[in-house]
């Protein structure tokens, strides 16, 4: 039903995805899917790469270890955004549309009130990609 | 490593770059967490010093109303006159050091690797250079400091017990109208020219440097690394970056201030509307709730697509002006002015021993503090936009074409209003006090409503594109470095700089928001000086 399942991360909050990794993992088990891991940097250094290409490099690492721990196959797209803080949804669109992606897998916060002001990525990623999106939400 | 094909979105190749091997994760001494329903992430301790000083200050100016504004009318002519020297010779420093780059070898280096490729076209490039560097200045006193420096020289030098009293530059030019337009011009460009770019470049220059070829993060400090090595990343730093935060954000606040009091001149003389703190505060209040909206459009959505419009604007006006008035008398002026500047510029810029001490320290001095604490707030900026570019394509293009741009525009808004006052005998612009010249000049011209309009147009837009990409900088910089911390910080500084302008109007109207942009800009020019060192030393183990 889905060929390839695009996760995006926060390579710098790995650890706080447990669970939307776990549900990857079981839709490309399901699915015989590839996964195709999605984070975006800004140029500038951060803090966990010095340039886009050692991000890319990082990310492509995070994208093997997973798929050696999950056994599927995985690929990494890293996205370079000049405001990442404020793009992040646009440019997660544009990477969905650059890997023709068919589910999107995505952890998303607990909704509060700040949502009004600023929305949640899963939410604006539900209504306008076009494809399957799942929200899976943290503890 | 990823494939080119599942790795589209990422530039190519770098090539070599010389990056620094350091310890210090970008982000170590952050403090992580969220107040009520927002997240932060901000610099310990840049953050809460920088954040509480400035609290402070605001409660001082409000509290003690009299006090602090005594302290503020001592603070501005106390350091202008007894470091006029330092300002001057440091301004004439930063030019010469930004020619010689040009010309030097290292000019080939490319910021970002050897092989990196420009983010933004010239076109969007530019109008954010323009934007942020200048804005409300150019509207300010495009007309009325051309205006001013022809009256004072006309009026020629006045003397009181052996002190010059007038505030002509150099010698003046008393009675001779054609002489008086060519040193009025010359000190105007003086002031808008090579030197406040070349300031904007270096740091400019300094922080793409080191944060994209270098691998440093996005904050002041990174600047100082081949001079205090690790210790950049402790007290050391911290000072740096806490005095580049209060240098923004009072020269920040002093432009809002300009911007507001222009804004409601324009709007009492359009449609009456009264001019005094409460129209300001008001206005301060209404454009900061538009930068805010445009704070969350972010970079490319928001700040850019402001300055192009402004460009866009301040083109059509610049055209409208060149065409409906004076034009051959503009266009023979335009190359008058360049050939005066450069006639005028090594008097104009001696640092010692001058005479016209009431314009070199009242005007140029205070010029080069002015720009000086907008310098982190500038360059940070144009850094963040300048990626891909090479060190000569770079100081060509922040030092040289603004430079001609303001040359321009200080030619057609400040010739025009001296045509008036020459050929037609109309005294309105010359009589009119700072922040009303530009709408009286419009005034003598066709369509005087419309272009007034688009005149306070552009005096708040550009008010927004400041406010926005300051808070942008100061956000980045009390974030150490971080260009991806939660919005609503930058939301936070945007509102906070609307509330700094709002408060010094209030407690010493612009005379105490310049004392603060002269008080910051001064032991910044130390920390501008040892840049251009730090710039020589990164370059030098550069692939070129």
């Amino acid at each position: 039903m889905f060929r390839k399942i695009m996760a995006p991360v926060d390579l710098a909050h790995a650890a706080r995805l447990s669970r939307a990794l776990q549900v990857t993992a079981d839709l490309a088990d399901r699915y015989r899917a590839e996964v195709c891991f999605v984070a975006v940097t800004a140029p500038a250094p951060g803090p966990l790469a010095r340039n886009p290409e050692e991000f890319a490099a990082r990310l492509e690492e995070f994208a093997q270890a997973e798929a050696a721990r999950h056994g599927y196959r995985a690929s990494s797209h890293s996205m370079v955004s000049h405001d990442p803080a404020v793009d992040l949804d646009d440019t997660l669109l544009r990477a969905r549309k650059e890997t023709g992606a068919d589910l999107v897998v995505m952890a998303s916060h607990v909704p509060g009130i700040a949502d009004f002001l600023l929305p949640s990525h899963g939410g604006r990623m539900a209504s306008h990609a076009g494809v399957s999106v799942m929200v899976v939400r943290e503890e | 490593m990823a494939d080119d094909t599942t790795n589209q979105g990422i530039p190519q190749p770098e090539g070599e770059a010389d990056l620094i091997e350091t310890d210090y994760e970008i982000g170590q001494d952050n403090v992580e967490g969220s107040l009520g329903p927002f997240g932060f992430d901000i610099h310990n301790p840049v953050f809460m010093i920088s954040g509480l000083t400035i609290v402070a200050f605001v409660f001082y100016a409000l509290a003690l109303p009299e006090q602090s504004a005594a302290l503020f009318g001592w603070l501005r002519p106390a350091v202008t006159a007894n470091f006029d020297w330092f300002f001057l010779g440091a301004g004439d420093i930063f030019v010469l050091f930004c020619l010689f780059l040009i010309v030097s070898p290292w000019g080939r280096v490319r910021l970002g690797g050897n092989e990196a490729t420009p983010d933004y076209t010239y076109v969007g490039w530019f109008a954010m250079l323009f934007a942020a560097g200048m804005g409300i200045g150019l509207m300010f006193y495009g007309v009325s400091e051309p205006m001013s420096h022809f009256s004072t020289s006309l009026g020629g030098p006045v003397l009181e017990d052996g002190m010059r009293t007038d505030w002509a530059p150099l010698g003046g030019a008393a009675g001779d109208e054609m002489a008086s337009v060519r040193l009025g011009m010359a000190a105007t460009i003086y002031h808008w020219g090579l030197h406040p770019w070349a300031i904007y470049a270096i740091v400019a220059l300094a922080l793409a440097l080191f944060t994209y070829n270098k691998g440093l993060p996005l904050t002041i400090r990174s600047a100082f690394y081949p001079i205090f090595g690790e210790r950049i990343w402790g007290w050391t730093g911290h000072v740096i970056d806490t005095l580049a935060v209060f240098a923004t954000l009072f020269g920040l606040a002093t432009s809002l201030g300009f911007g507001a009091t222009q804004a409601n001149a324009g709007l009492n003389e359009l449609f009456g509307i009264p001019v005094g703190s409460g129209t300001e505060v008001v206005l301060i209040t209404a454009i900061t709730a538009v930068a805010l909206i445009s704070v969350l459009r972010g970079l490319d959505g928001g700040v850019k697509v402001l300055s192009e419009i402004n460009m866009g604007l301040a083109f059509l006006l610049l055209v409208f002006v060149l065409l409906v008035g004076p034009t051959v008398a503009i266009l023979t002026g335009f190359a008058d002015s360049l050939l005066a500047y450069v006639e005028f510029l090594p008097a104009l810029s001696n640092p010692l021993e001058r005479e016209d001490v009431n314009f070199s320290q009242g005007w140029t001095a205070f010029y080069w503090a002015w720009w000086i604490s907008w310098s982190p707030f500038v360059g940070m900026f144009i850094a963040r936009v300048s990626r891909g570019r090479t060190v000569r394509e770079f100081i060509i293009c922040v030092l040289l074409i603004p430079s001609l741009v303001c040359v321009l525009w200080m030619s057609v808004f400040g010739g025009t209003a001296i045509h008036q006052v020459i050929a037609d005998g109309f005294t309105g612009a010359q009589e009119a006090p700072l922040e009303l010249k530009l709408f009286k000049m419009l005034g003598e011209l066709p369509l005087a409503s419309i272009t007034s309009f688009i005149g306070i147009i552009l005096v708040v837009v550009f008010f927004v594109t400041s406010s926005d990409s300051g808070s942008l900088v100061i956000d980045t910089i009390t974030a150490g470095g971080k260009v991806d911390a939660p919005v609503p910080q930058r939301v936070f500084w945007c509102v906070f700089e609307g509330a700094v302008a709002i408060v010094l109007l209030l407690g010493g109207g612009l005379a105490a928001l310049q004392a603060m942009v002269i008080s910051t800009g001064l032991p910044f020019t130390l920390v501008l000086l040892l840049m251009c060192w730090a710039i020589l030393r990164g370059l030098m183990s550069e692939a070129r």
